[in-house]
């Protein structure tokens, strides 16, 4: 079942996406940094737990999650060592994500020759 | 509003012109790009869940430690398909479908740097590689900052967690 839901749900999110491109007329990164920032704030009210305990990878995949995980990381530290915790753990669990898109794209420049 | 702050600057000739081309200018085909978003974005995370499955069943993570490893897989089949073209190729077709997913996150990190490789390993691949991905760190952070103090605030208002 979580297999179908990981389905409904990313594509629900990729549509909200599609949408503030075609009728919202914004710009891919305005729409990805749209989606970032309302990942952030659905985590500060608590709301995207739930939606990945329902929907797994329909919500760990989409960009929001980079929001979600961003807020995780700062709220989690907060909690050990204060407001220098939100600093501190911002990037906490995001690290795999962005760090792989850094070494991985690297090696992609260093590897293949740019087309088109 | 930027746009009449832009008209501005211009001629009624160009003011004139801007109103014809937007008349002819074609209709999205919204549903249909709603469609295809929704098909090829769902089928990605169909594919982050069978992942993240395998590496539950298969290498002993749990629900909360397989995210890392699955979207380290994502970001590589990524990476892959942007360098020999074929990522470009589908997000063309699939609009958001593809750019929403953290694919597209590393497909905008490669292309970029593959794009400026040409101009170097520092100043090309190394000062483009966040020519697109950087906004949503940047805005992505800062917007978690911002939660981040006012749940501080809120807790030591005496609001709970």
């Amino acid at each position: 079942m979580i297999f179908f839901w990981a389905f409904v749900i990313g594509g629900l999110i990729c549509v909200i996406g599609q949408l503030l491109m075609d009728v919202g007329k914004l710009t891919p990164a305005h729409t990805m940094s749209t989606l970032v920032v309302a990942g952030a704030v659905l985590a500060g009210f608590g709301w995207y737990e739930p939606l990945v305990k329902f929907a797994g990878a329909g919500a760990t995949v989409p960009i929001t999650s980079f929001g979600n995980a961003l807020v995780h990381g700062a709220m989690q530290e907060m909690k050990a060592d204060g407001v220098i915790g939100i600093i501190t753990g911002i990037f906490e669990v995001t690290s795999a994500g962005i760090s792989a898109a850094i070494i991985f794209g690297f090696l992609g420049a260093l590897v293949f020759k740019p087309r088109g | 509003m930027a746009s009449k702050a832009k008209n501005k600057k211009l001629t009624p000739t160009q003011i004139e012109y801007q109103t014809v081309a937007q008349a002819h200018e074609p209709p999205r085909p919204v549903l249909k790009n709603v469609l295809r978003a929704f098909f090829i974005g769902g089928a990605i995370c169909l594919l982050g869940q069978i992942i993240q499955t395998f590496f539950i069943t298969y290498f002993k993570f749990t629900e909360k430690t397989a995210g890392n490893p699955t979207s380290a897989v994502l970001i590589f089949i990524s990476v892959l398909l942007t360098g020999i073209g074929v990522y470009d190729k589908i997000a063309q077709y699939a609009g958001a479908g593809t750019a929403v997913p953290v694919t597209g996150f590393a497909n905008s990190i490669a292309s970029a740097a593959l794009e400026h490789r040409t101009e170097g390993l520092v100043l090309g691949v190394g000062g483009n590689m966040f020519k697109l991905a950087g906004s949503v760190i940047v805005f992505g952070v800062f917007a978690a900052f911002i939660i981040g103090l006012l749940k501080w605030a809120w807790t030591a208002l005496g609001g709970a967690a």
